[in-house]
């Protein structure tokens, strides 16, 4: 197997073994990443930060004591800001900003001795779900339908991450996660993305899109890998006062697989209607694998769940409205040219209708209209009420009993890139049906790679946890993983 | 709850992006499709229920109101798309 095709665990335990190199692993890397233009997953590379890494690290594993993710080359997502390194959050208007610090994970990433490969695309300030809203242009999909060279969304908005792990261009990836932005794109590629519990890891030095749902986690090969890559991401940040400062546990030793007499929650209203069958029969295939492997299934009510999306579409995009007002084109990014005699009103207005795209426009001006007198109570306290009843749904079944929640991932397969393009925006709004909910509680979900469709295009599951413990969760996600078995790649075509 | 092409203009205004005359319909449009979808939010039941504003049920953490941090103006202006003098530039706004 060449050395980007394998996994953060089998990678650590090579370097500590001495059987390869920080280097060698970096190397085959990035010329994994030269050899997949046609992906365009990658949107700025950063080859020397990563051989100089490399080296540095392979110092370290050979004084020994060296952290799980030290040598394991990663692509960070343009959401996170990275001294010195373009951190564009995929918009025009952060045209040639270089931020002068570095984001809290992706700097304890770094201080674990990762290996940063460059910056991975994504839809726009991560408002989308095929990553077709960058302004470095489309993610393709690593993955192709049966017989077919159609290009294929590899979903969104860490559309890049996700696609750059499939494709063996990196060993694993930071993503972020609003409304379903790492474990919708993570089942669009047949790969494991993990939301973790709101609080889990310092949003500083993240983009901000919404403040009160986004979190950064992990996008890996495997579930075993998102445990060692969340281990150093995770912890307290001063500098992140909704950061939780509580003790991180060891997430790897959790992995017994054992999940003997676990209450797993089977919620009635995610049997959509119109729902695919391959999507139903999916579901019924884990919920098997779960009880053979010991569980116990029981059927819960979340009688909230068909509110969560349009709360969410006042909520999200209010937030966003407030965040990316700092985008003036005074401090830093793009500004319009001005015409004799233009003002800073004109300034503004210019520089915002030419550095945002279509959806962050529409999105931040429908913040602004949910946000203006007259309309907050009748909209946006509103969603913030039906928030609180969806985190009640929650809080009632696991005060129950219930340890995890089974759920499919996405309501389809990954869909081929301009599709949806003529279709009204609440269309596309309605792949994050499945995991929406669990951002608006504050919860950490993971989706797992489960099985097939008849087109050949990989499906997930999403399991559900109680908050901050993504250790069970990740348990009962690795006895799905072993479960279903899902091996399988895509073709290389690119 | 219907928005016209009036409100559209407003509601571009409030957010500080120039919309052409001629896009404004079919933005009105689109709001419409979207407040359309959130209206469902009015077939629930809220008396009674508190507004969420953190879903993390922990008092956030605070410090001493001290200085931290600073003298960084090259670092600070360093993004700027015009900075003079060791200042933001921008459009006069006092006449």
């Amino acid at each position: 197997m060449s050395l980007n095709a394998l996994t953060i665990a089998q990678a650590r335990d090579a370097l500590r073994k001495g059987e390869t190199t920080a280097v060698a692993l970096t190397e085959a890397c990035l010329s994994a990443v030269r050899a997949a233009t046609a992906l365009n997953a990658f949107a700025h590379d950063t080859p020397e930060i990563a051989l100089d890494r490399a080296a540095a690290a392979d110092a370290r594993i050979g004084s020994g004591d060296a952290p799980g993710m030290c040598g394991i080359p990663v692509g960070i997502k343009d959401l996170f800001c990275t001294e010195g390194v373009p951190s564009q959050a995929a918009s025009g208007i952060l045209r040639g900003f270089r931020p002068a610090y570095e984001s809290t994970v992706s700097a304890r990433l770094r201080d674990a001795g990762a290996v940063m490969l460059g910056k991975l695309n994504m839809d726009e300030f991560a408002m989308g779900s095929s990553n077709e809203t960058s302004v470095y242009g489309d993610v393709v999909n690593p993955w192709r339908r049966a017989g077919s060279d159609t290009a294929l969304t590899p979903g969104g908005s860490s559309g890049g991450s996700a696609a750059a792990v499939a494709a063996d261009l990196c060993l694993a990836a930071t993503g972020t996660d609003t409304g379903g932005s790492i474990r919708q794109p993570a089942a669009f590629t047949g790969i494991v993305g993990l939301k973790p519990t709101y609080g889990r890891c310092s949003r500083w030095g993240i983009v901000a899109f919404a403040s009160s749902l986004d979190q950064a986690g992990p996008m890996t090969k495997t579930v075993r890998d998102a445990a060692i890559m969340l281990q150093d991401m995770a912890g307290h940040d001063p500098l992140d006062s909704t950061s939780v400062d509580m003790a991180v546990p060891d997430f790897e030793a959790a992995l017994t697989g054992d999940i003997r007499g676990k209450v797993i929650g089977i919620p009635e209203e995610y049997r959509m209607d119109g729902m695919p069958d391959e999507i139903e029969r999916l579901w019924a295939e884990g919920r098997r694998m779960l009880q053979d492997a010991g569980a116990v299934l029981r059927d819960i009510s979340l009688p909230h769940t068909r509110y969560a999306l349009p709360a969410y579409y006042v909520i999200a995009p209010a937030e966003a409205s407030s965040n990316l007002a700092r985008y003036d084109g005074v401090r830093f990014g793009h500004r319009a040219t001005l015409a004799q005699g233009d003002g800073i009103t004109e300034m503004y207005e210019k520089t915002r209708a030419e550095g945002f795209g279509a959806e962050v426009k529409r999105r931040v001006m429908i913040g602004t209209y949910v946000l203006s007198a007259g309309f907050y109570d009748a909209y946006y306290n509103r969603a913030r009420r039906v928030r609180s009843l969806i985190k009640r749904d929650f809080d009632l079944a696991f005060a129950g009993g219930v340890d995890a929640i089974l759920t499919p991932a996405t309501p389809s397969s990954a869909f081929g890139l301009g599709e949806m393009t003529d279709a009204d925006p609440v269309q596309m709004y309605l792949n994050d049906v499945f995991t929406v909910t669990v951002n608006l509680a504050g919860l950490p979900g993971i989706s797992v790679p489960a099985g097939l469709d008849a087109q050949g295009l990989p499906l997930g599951l999403q399991l559900i946890g109680r908050p901050f413990e993504e250790a069970p969760l990740l348990n009962v996600a690795y006895a799905l993983e072993q479960a279903a078995g899902f091996v399988s790649k895509p073709a290389k075509w690119w | 709850m219907s928005i016209d092409t009036e409100t559209a203009r407003r509601v571009a205004s409030l957010a500080r992006i120039a919309v052409p005359e001629d896009a404004l319909p079919g933005l009105a449009q689109e709001f419409n499709a979207i407040l359309g979808f959130i209206e469902l939010l009015n077939e629930v039941d809220v008396d009674g229920v508190e507004p969420m504003t953190g879903v993390s049920p922990m008092r956030l953490k605070r410090r001493d109101d001290v200085v931290t941090d600073g003298n960084q103006q090259d670092k600070v202006l360093a993004n700027a798309p015009d900075a003079r003098e060791g200042f933001f530039a921008v459009p006069k706004v006092v006449e």
